[in-house]
Formats: structure tokens, sequence, C-alpha cells
């Protein structure tokens, strides 16, 4: 069995795997470790991972199971695309976009909620539940239906109406706090210790965090077991990006891959960025902000893992940088035009910051640069009316000759 | 009536499983003196020489400490401190 034990990632005190998440002597929190000894021949590792099926469950030897555990519906396996177009208006090498709004509920929440509820029904859990910006909400309300589990759903009252429809459409029982994220999760902290419910991303965290382990092995399999130069992701509690880190060390550690690891870039909106300003003031602790920005998703005033999140952009000669609104729409409509790919406004903030490096001579003419697009634009439609404006014409051929210009000087 | 500073599951083996203790004090420092004085053990698990360990969130009324004056955040009777540790989000 890989996994053997929770681990403190603080005082590295060691503890049973169950639904535990906090370590008891300094509050740190828990990471599941794994014993990979037997997994010593990298050429079979990856025959079997390619033999797989087209889901985060290829990656079945590198997360907390013991065999493949029962799912209803399963996320990953989405696409990985070179853009020509986005490289070349940028001015930079190569640039590779993951698509993980290719997921069953349209975000990368998917894979770590498959990978939680799972958890949670091998653990005897009735119920699960989460604190929620909006994505892990759909996701949890979705997996839960799938599974036949009962699930309670806490999102900030002022979400976006596409992730609260989007959500409440699956029967879960949907609460709505009158706060900001950072109440919510609160709430659910002191709530998770009253009930006996597996809250995904507060008791569960520590299987749950694994799930975005799997946006690493994927692209690393994708780009045929090699890895890029810099990747580029969002940062909100900072778990995703430090787990992207791990999934990458773990397959440098077992031999699957070889190199280095990439530069990190982490991406925040201006009006939540308490891991940029820690990044650009040297300091290794993140002091909590009020978040004021339309990257909803990405709106975490007191980011847990912001530590661990400095920690991998610092070693890794990365960065944390961050976007204005504006230039997150822009974002928006840079990635939209040139790769054909809406995102929502947390791929806007991502699409955005690496427009900044590449305007600021951060990323190399041959580098191989990783775009993590983690969420469809369909979900926060606000975010780009004011920059659609449809031509309205009479159902008449001379109406539409005399509204809607030529394209390239073609005739109509 | 004091302030009542709530427990958080993880430290109630050393609170004989009381999740509120009652002190009168003036600010949260205060607070979490008396309480560290009252459960043997409480003080290592909750600061590291002398500062709150730094995945440990206190709130007052519901309000992050950092966002006041830390540990010299006022109190005042009636208001109701929460220890909780930090969780990521999604």
């Amino acid at each position: 069995m890989p996994a053997e034990a929770l681990k403190c990632k603080e005082c590295r005190e060691e503890y049973e795997l169950g639904a535990t998440y906090v370590c008891e002597h300094c509050f740190g929190p828990l990471e599941v470790s794994y014993d990979y000894s037997a997994l010593d021949d990298p050429a079979e590792l990856r025959r079997k991972i390619q033999a797989g099926p087209p889901s985060i469950w290829r990656y079945l030897d590198f997360l907390p199971f013991d065999g493949r555990p029962r799912t209803g519906i399963d996320a990953g396996f989405t696409p990985l695309i070179r853009s020509e177009r986005l490289a070349e208006r940028l001015g930079v090498g190569e640039v590779w976009v993951k698509n993980d709004a290719a997921n069953p509920t349209h975000s990368f929440k998917d894979r770590v909620v498959n990978v939680a509820v799972a958890k949670a029904r091998e653990l005897g859990f009735d119920v699960v539940a989460c604190a929620s910006t909006g994505n892990l909400a759909n996701a949890v309300a979705a997996h839960a239906a799938a599974a036949g589990l009962d699930s309670y759903v806490f999102v900030p009252a002022d979400l976006e109406e596409q992730k609260i429809l989007a959500t409440g459409v699956y029967g879960t029982r949907l609460v709505a706090v009158r706060g900001n994220y950072d109440d919510v999760n609160r709430l659910c902290t002191e709530l998770s210790a009253e009930h006996p419910w597996a809250f995904v991303n507060v008791n569960l965290r520590p299987y749950y965090a694994e799930g975005s382990k799997t946006l690493a092995f994927e692209v690393a399999e994708q780009l045929g077991f090699e890895l890029p130069d810099r990747v580029v992701s969002p940062v909100a509690s900072g778990s995703l990006f430090t787990k992207i880190a791990r999934g990458f060390e773990e397959w440098l550690d077992l031999g699957i891959i070889e190199g280095s690891l990439p530069a990190f870039h982490g991406a925040q909106a201006e009006g939540c960025s308490p891991v940029a300003q820690a990044f650009e003031a040297g300091h290794d602790i993140c002091r909590p902000v009020r978040p004021d920005t339309i990257a909803k998703s990405l709106a975490i005033g007191n980011p847990a893992d912001g530590v661990f999140a400095l920690e991998v952009a610092r070693r890794t000669g990365g960065s944390i940088d961050s976007v204005a609104d504006a230039e997150v729409v822009e974002g928006i409509r840079l990635l939209a035009e040139t790769t054909g790919i809406f995102t929502e406004t947390a791929g806007g903030v991502t699409t955005a910051v690496l427009a900044k490096l590449a305007q600021r001579g951060d990323i190399g003419a041959d580098d191989r640069v990783v775009l993590y697009i983690t969420g469809d634009g369909l979900k926060t439609l606000d975010a780009v009316r004011d920059i659609v404006t449809p031509y309205e014409v009479e159902p008449a051929v001379d109406s539409f000759a005399e509204t809607v210009p030529v394209a390239g000087g073609e005739r109509v | 009536m004091g302030v009542t500073v709530k427990i958080p599951a993880q430290l109630r083996a050393l609170t004989a499983n009381e999740a509120e203790a009652e002190v009168e004090a003036g600010s949260v420092g205060e607070a979490l003196e008396a309480v560290y004085e009252r459960y043997d053990g409480l003080r290592d698990r909750i600061t590291e020489d002398g500062e709150l360990r730094r995945f440990v969130n206190v709130y007052v009324g519901g309000e992050d400490i950092r966002f006041g004056d830390g540990l010299d955040t006022p109190v005042s009777d009636g208001d109701e401190i929460t220890i909780l540790p930090a969780v990521a989000g999604g």
C-alpha cells in the first residue's frame, strides 16, 4: 500500500490515515505520505499509466487508495493544447494550454472532489460537505449526487448566479452564507467539529488536495513524459499550486520523468493578492486581506497554503504576480481570441499574468510554458458582458451590408 | 459575564472536553493567558516562542484578529473569541 500515513507539514508528526486534517501538536496541516519503494521500474510505470483509464484514475498508484475506488463521475484527462497564436501574440517560445474547464462540472475541482468523495465513501461517511468559492460547490453537489450521498454546500451569498444555479440543480442543501469566503471557511471549520460529515476541504483535505497532483502528472504525460520549463497557475488557497509541484517532484523522484522542477509562476487578482504581496515584500507568511475582485473563485483572503506557495515559487525561480480586474477581462479575451478557449475570471487572471511575465521579459524565447486554465467562462458571464456587443440588423441583405463591417476586404 | 473563549475540537483533550472557557480579560492576549493558566499544555499547542503558531487563527466575533491589533485587540464582557486551525479552501 503506497499511502502509509498522514504527516504534519510543519513538524513532521505522523498520524493514521483517517478523517483528520490538523496536527494536534502544532496545528500544522496534514498531508498524505507514501511509501513508493515498490515502484522501482519507471518504464513499467509509464506503460501502466498509458494503459490506464482516461481519467485521473490512470494515476491510481500515486493517489491514497489501496485499489480503484468506486466512483460516479470521473475527472481528468483534459486537453493540453499548444497555441502558436497565443505564443506569437506574447512573443514567447511555446505556450501549452491545459484546459481543465473540460471536466464534468467545468473546473479542476472535479479532480479533488473525485478523490475526496471516493475517500468519504471508503471511510464510511453518509454526508459530504464543503466551503466553496463556487467551482468546488458545483463539483461536490454533482459528485455527491452521482454517489447517492447527501450533501451540504456552503458558499458566500454574493456568488455568481451561474455558480449558485449550477450547484443547486444537483439537489444539494445549498447554504448561502452572508459573508465572504473566509467567513464561510471559518463557519465550516467550526461545523466540521460538530457534525459527522466529510467536509471535503476541511477534515478530508489531506486526500482532497492529492487530486491536484494529477494536473502535474497529466501535463507531464501529455508532453511525452517531459517537463515544461515554466508553469503559470492561479493561486487562491495555494493548495493547487503547491500540489502541482509535488506531483512533478514525485515523478522526478521515481524516475518517470527527468530534469528539474519548472519555474512556478503564481497568479492572483490585485483585489485579493495576499500571496503576491508577501512574495513582493520578501515575507514568508501571508497577511490576510479582505477580497475585492471579480475573480471570485480566487477570492480567499486568508490562504492557509500561502506559505507553501511562496516557498515553491522562490525555490523554483518563479514568482507570484497579481493583475487588476481590467487586465483579468483582457486576459479572458486574449485566451478566447487566440485559442478558442473561453475561461472564467480565474483563467483571465492566469492568462493576464502570463502576458505580464512575457512583457517583463521573464520568459525566454525558447521556453516551454504551460498555462493552467482551471474553469469555464460560462461560470462568470458578467465579466465579459461589457466587452461583447452584437450587430443588430433587420433580416435583409441591405441592412446587413449597411451595419456590419466587411472582413478581410471581401465584398459582401 | 466575562469573555468566552471557544476551544477547537483538536485541543479539547486538554480541557476535559470543555468546548468553551469563560474568562475575565481586556484583550485577546489576556484572555488566552487566562485559558493557558487554567489548562496545562494549551500554551505550547497554540504558541511558539510567545507568538501564535502560524497555522493558528484567532477571531473575535468572527473577525480575524490580524485585521485588528493582533493579541492586543481589545475585548469586553460578552465577546466571543474563537481559536481555529487555518484551513485552505477552494
